[in-house]
């Protein structure tokens, strides 16, 4: 769900092409759901601000698929949904985790390490005198 | 699992109005304009009614068996209360005794429940007399597949008024209102 979350409509689309038909329960619908933070990720939690969210789920032959994306793209959110509802279905599971999740989850896990890379070259240490005694 | 309003923005606000017009004119036959396709025992016009008027605010208590409670909860989100703690109850058999729902206080009438009771058929001929504020004279409701001993029930409830309970009866896809002003007699 997470790899579906975050990959591109555009990425999803071709897939969901050939999925069996379904019925929309729920949405797409835009709505705002509040990011919660933690001061040096271990304080007390504070609300840090609200994100727009879409959610969407879908009735495909009996099962239900939920989508939860960040942003607006009702597209997206639905696209999620449909094959969240097919890989739930044990027939059609191995080849869209084959065909589907894992060169979504490769490429995300590429840009991530790609990101990672870059922000690591130009790490600032800070210190203090009381640090180096 | 079936899906809830076409449009749900404006299939809850088209329900809410009906809902508003039918306790306006108390005994009046009211259409719902727009409704879902809800799993059975639930009917058309309850199922309306409820997604209109349920949220994760309003305990909801009824009567449906499992895959009417997956259908609100899902639709709705509200929990789901035994029938004393319920904001609104969906009975699509015999409703729990009347007396034993929460029917507000003195000081806060408004927090009497609101009671969804669906009934096999609603005519506008001789059978019930309706008679208090929003009826001019008296208006004539036929009520097929009400509760043994509905109509006396209720009653007892009048003189605990202002408290009390109001009652939505649903049949197909069209709703009748009995806010807890309004007198019934039966006529036989």
């Amino acid at each position: 769900m997470a790899v579906l979350a975050r990959a591109a409509a555009d990425a999803l689309r071709p897939h969901c092409a050939r999925l069996p038909p379904h019925t929309r329960l729920r949405g797409p619908e835009i709505g705002l759901v509040m990011l919660r933070g933690r001061m040096g990720g271990d304080g007390a939690p504070f609300n840090l601000t609200e994100a727009t969210a879409t959610r969407c789920t879908v009735d495909m032959a009996g099962r239900m698929g939920h989508a939860t994306v960040l942003g607006r793209d009702m597209e997206k959110a639905e696209l999620a949904a449909m094959l969240d509802a097919a890989l739930q279905d044990p027939a059609l599971r191995p080849a869209l985790l084959a065909a589907v999740i894992a060169p979504l989850a490769a490429e995300q896990a590429e840009r991530r390490a790609r990101d990672a890379r870059r922000a690591e070259a130009t790490r600032v240490q800070f210190f203090t005198m009381a640090t180096m005694r | 699992m079936t899906p809830g309003f076409a449009e749900p923005v404006l299939g809850a606000q088209s329900s809410f109005r009906a809902m508003l017009h039918a306790l306006s004119h108390p005994g009046r036959i009211v259409a719902l304009p727009d409704v879902p396709q809800a799993p059975a025992p639930l009917g058309p016009a309850m199922a309306a009614l409820a997604l209109a008027l349920c949220d994760a605010d309003t305990p909801l208590w009824h009567d449906g068996g499992a895959a009417v409670a997956d259908w609100l909860r899902f639709h709705t989100g509200a929990p789901l209360a035994p029938a004393h703690a319920a904001r609104f109850l969906a009975a699509t058999s015999a409703p729990p005794a009347l007396a034993g729902l929460a029917l507000g206080s003195d000081e806060a009438p408004q927090d009497g429940a609101t009671l969804l009771l669906q009934v096999s058929a609603l005519e506008a001929a001789a059978g019930w007399s309706l008679s208090g504020p929003g009826i001019e004279t008296t208006t004539a409701l036929r009520v097929s597949g009400a509760p043994l001993g509905f109509v006396a029930e209720r009653a007892a409830l009048g003189a605990l008024f202002p408290r009390g309970l109001d009652i939505m009866l649903c049949a197909g896809r069209h709703i009748v209102g009995l806010p807890r002003t309004t007198i019934i007699r039966e006529e036989r």
